[in-house]
Formats: C-alpha cells, structure tokens, sequence
C-alpha cells in the first residue's frame, strides 16, 4: 500500500468519528440536543475552543508549566536511575539486599503517592516533578542496570585485552551499552514524566494541563475537558517526535536505524 | 561472573625488551578444571606443554570442544590454570598478559564506535594522544584494506570487513605475542583464504609469536611454522607436533596444491583423524559438538 492512500484511510477514520459525533449531538436522533450536548459537547465546539485556547494567551502558561515539570522528572528520574542503576550493576550484593524492596517500590500504584508528596513539596510544581520522578527512575532504572550486565563478554574480554582499565571500560563500554537501553525506553520515560506531571496538576496544583482540564470538570464544562485532552495530544506528539529526533541521532550505530547495504 | 574476577586479579608483568632468549610463550604442565553447575567438574586439559618462540607461528588444531580456545585464554591470562606455569618472556604470568593482543572468534568490536573509533581507542590504554590515534588508525584501516570504511560502524560491515577492523585493532598497540581463537571461524571460505593472505602478509613483516588456533587442519598447515595437535576432550592433551617446512612467502590458496603440502597434510591427518574419531564417538551420546564442522 503506497503512503497516500494510507493517510487517506487515517485521515477517513478521524473524518468518520468525527461526523458521528457531530451528527448524534447535533441533531435529535438520540433525544433532546441540549442535554447530550451536555454530556458529549460537538466536535465543533471543541474544536472552536481549542482554536481560542492556542489563540489566546494563558494556555501556554499553563503548558509551559506541564512542560517544567516533564523535563525536571525526567531529567532527575533519569540522573537518579543511571546512578543507582551502574551502582546496582557493579555490586552485586547491595543489588540482592535491595532487590525485594526495589520490586515493591515499583509495583506500588504511584498515585497513592500524589497526596503525600503535594504534602510534603507543596501545590507547586515539586510535588508533581516527584510524582514524575518515581515514574521515571524505574524505567530508567531497570534499563540502565540490564545494560550494564548484559554487555557482551566478548566484548568486554576484548577491551580489556587491550588494556582498559575500570575508567576506559566504564567509559567506552558500560557507559554506551547502559545509555543505548536507556535510549530504547526513552519514550516510555519520556511519557511517563509527562503523566506523572499531569495526575499530579489534576489531583491538585494550580497551574498546568492537569489543572487546566480538572477546572472545566469541576464547572461540568464538557467542552473545556475535550479541548484541554486535545491540546493534551498535540503536546504529546510534539514532545514524542521530539524525542524520535534525538533518538535517532543518537543511536545511528545501531542495525536498522540506518539501512546501509553489507557486502 | 568469575571471568571478571579473575581479570582483576592483577596487573601483567613489565616488559623486558631484553630478554629475547627466553621463549614468547612457555606453557608448562598446564591442566584447566571448569566448575560446572551442580557441583561437577570438567577437566578440559591437562599436562600442556608448549613452547612457541618469539616470531614463530603456531597452529593449534584439534577435534571440537578439545579445550583449544581454553588454552588461548590461558596465554591470554583471561583465565587462570588450576596448575602449571605460564611464561611470557621467561615471565610468570600474572592477570591479563599485557604484551598480548587477542583476535577473538567472535564480534568483540564495540557496535557504538566506527571502525576508525574502534582502532583508535586501542591506543588510548598507552597514552596516545588523540589526534595521533586518529592519524594512526586511519593508516592501520588502509593497510588491512578498509580506507572507505573508516566511518562505517560494525553492522554497516560484512564480517570479514570487521575481522579486517579487529585485526587493525589488535595490531595498533605493537603487541608481541599475537593470539588468535578461530579467528576466521564465521567467514565464508573466500573470504578466509583473503583473510589468510592479509595475515600472513601483515605478520611477515615484524614477525610476532602467533598462536593460531583452528579446527581447519589446511589453514593451520598454509599458515604456520608448527602445528600442534590435540587430543579429543575432556582432559585433552598435545598428542603431536609437527615443523611446517614449505617455504616463505606463501599464497594459502595455491599453497595447498603443492605436494609437499598433500605430504604434511596426509601426516598431521593421521594422527587428528583418531582424535575427531574419538570425539565423535564420545560425542554421540553427550553434549560435546558445538556447532564447529570438522
């Protein structure tokens, strides 16, 4: 199937939900307009909001704010994971002591957290960069700690046959090997940052996306809540491709990010 | 992982550039046990003694899984005997043998580095600057034949390509004992026969002590000065020597259709075939073949 037609089919599927909205809201098929209007608002309507929100000024104020918070969970998140994750990796021994609470710690719904931590940093943006944070670390985590292990013996033999010592392998080997599987969960990490911002904005701050959406829910402004999930998605496709960008600059060595043909 | 331990285990002994008498290599009453899962133990191979002089090139050759590459590892100092002396230089052995280079079988070039970042980095150990390593691996590519390669990274390579970086690799550090472990194993036979040519090219020049090690008994002998057979394992020992006497330079391609080289053929074959017999006969009822042909 050629790219054309395949854009015509994606851009089908969002022209038909599309009108089945619109048709169902707008027109009684189902009831009285007003009160389904209610609940579902129009894509128009939506639409016309999102149009005077990223027209308008303070939704990027709002977005700015989201957007610190993402970078700072992700940034500290991902400082914090290298670092215990080479740690991790190079002492076997604290990695068996901490395994069992390193597992608990990360199989608990980190929304319980929410609470604490807008205790603890306040209703500005640290307790949502915590809430980031204890999403990211472990993804982070995790990968950096596999990449470290599972470097290949060969390769590793090989590097120090020539005369590595620990600062020359941690630098040519460990190092790339743990951030290439950092890099392969980058949008994982990425996306995680930004729910963590999000959940927290909406479980209670008073700025960001989150607020944003949790406001127009509170007044039953249906129309508010779609058009903040909107600009919500488009801020999402940015920052992924994004993220797409730097990844493929920095995995270029990597087999099939870059075909070139063998002899 | 135990390999790791051992490697840390110390550092190689200094280098004595006087001390030429004594032989690059002395292996003496070498045995390596494994420890296996479950408490067995694994004798790969006992009562080694082997002697290879400096500018000598030796083949080692031997059924599958005869503990060939394990007596490599043990010139290389990437692991340590249960007994016997290793000697470099007239040196004990002590940690990774630092006046060696290692050409494994396998990719062992870091995937994240271009071929000329590959060659480059081995000078950094020995406090090259740089732009020289730079300059230096750039003139190491173009002779092994890679000048339009240098920015490729491993898997923009064929394999021989990268057998090509490896030994580049490997011999930008100079070292004087060069070890190889089935180096062109995963080659096509073209490809080991060029192979076999650049080798036996770059190695004339300065001629180092070499330790070859093969399954393929027609390489060993277009190759080397000696080649020494082994046994079939567990607890392989060196069953055969033989002095390769076919003149200097050679082409391993038209090599091995002189009669000289059918008679030194028909002789080390005689006593390897008992050994791969062996081994296939032990092998039929154990885990013992490994995936190497005959």
């Amino acid at each position: 199937m050629n790219r054309l037609t395949l854009l015509a089919l994606q851009i089908l599927v969002a022209v038909v939900f599309l009108l089945i909205w619109h048709v169902f809201t707008v027109y009684p098929l189902l009831g009285d307009t007003k009160t389904i209007q209610f609940f579902f608002s129009t894509p128009l309507q939506v639409l016309g909001r999102t149009w005077t929100q990223l027209t308008g000024g303070d939704i990027y104020f709002h977005l700015g704010i989201t957007l610190t918070e993402t970078v700072l969970a992700f940034v500290i998140g991902s400082a914090a994971g290298i670092f215990f994750g080479f740690t991790f990796a190079r002492r076997q021994l604290m990695a068996a002591v901490f395994d069992p609470y390193i597992k608990a710690a990360n199989a608990l719904p980190r929304v319980v957290l929410a609470p604490i931590f807008a205790l603890w940093f306040g209703l500005g943006i640290w307790s949502k960069v915590a809430l980031g944070f204890t999403l990211v670390f472990f993804i982070v985590f995790f990968n950096v700690y596999q990449g470290v292990r599972e470097v290949s013996p060969t390769v590793l033999a090989n590097a120090r046959m020539l005369g590595m010592n620990e600062r020359q392998l941690f630098r040519h080997v460990y190092w790339p090997s743990a951030l290439t599987w950092m890099f392969s969960s980058l949008h994982t990490s990425v996306g995680f940052a930004l729910v963590g911002a999000v959940v927290g904005e909406y479980l209670g701050s008073s700025a960001g996306l989150g607020y944003k959406i949790h406001e127009a829910e509170s007044v039953f402004d249906v129309t508010g809540v779609f058009s903040g999930m909107l600009i919500l998605a488009l801020f999402v496709i940015v920052i992924d491709s994004l993220v797409t960008f730097v990844e493929k600059r920095l995995l270029v060595w990597r087999p099939g990010q870059s075909a070139t043909t063998t002899t | 992982m135990e390999l790791q331990d051992r490697l840390h285990a110390g550092a190689g002994p200094a280098g004595v550039p006087g001390a030429d008498t004594a032989p690059a290599v002395n292996l003496s009453g070498i045995d390596i046990t494994f420890q296996l899962a479950g408490g067995h133990r694994y004798k790969a191979v006992t009562g080694i003694d082997l002697t290879v002089s400096a500018g000598e090139f030796v083949s080692v050759v031997g059924p599958t899984g005869c503990g060939k590459s394990t007596l490599l590892n043990a010139a290389a100092g990437l692991l340590t005997p249960s007994a016997g002396k290793v000697g470099i230089f007239g040196k004990p052995l002590s940690g990774l043998n630092v006046r060696a280079g290692y050409l494994f079988q396998q990719d062992a070039l870091m995937p994240w580095k271009t071929a000329l970042q590959n060659v480059a980095v081995a000078l950094e150990p020995m406090g090259v600057p740089a732009a020289e390593a730079d300059a230096r691996a750039r003139d190491w590519l173009g002779r092994v034949g890679l000048r339009a390669f240098v920015d490729r990274y491993p898997h923009m390579l064929s394999g021989g390509q990268r057998k090509r970086v490896s030994l580049a690799q490997m011999l930008i550090r100079n070292p004087e004992i060069l070890l190889m472990d089935e180096p062109f194993g995963p080659l096509d036979a073209q490809t080991r026969q060029i192979m076999g040519n650049l080798l036996l090219d770059l190695w004339s020049k300065d001629r180092k002590a070499l330790i070859f090690v093969t399954h393929d008994l027609e390489e060993a002998i277009a190759l080397s000065d000696r080649v020494v057979v082994m046994s079939a394992g567990p607890a392989a020992g060196i069953v055969a020597d033989y002095r390769v006497t076919l003149p200097r330079p050679r082409d391993i391609a038209e090599i091995r259709l002189e009669k000289a080289f059918h008679e030194i053929h028909r002789d080390i074959w005689s006593s390897l075939r008992v050994e791969v017999q062996k081994a296939y006969a032990m092998g039929e009822g154990k885990e013992l073949v490994q995936g190497d042909a005959p």
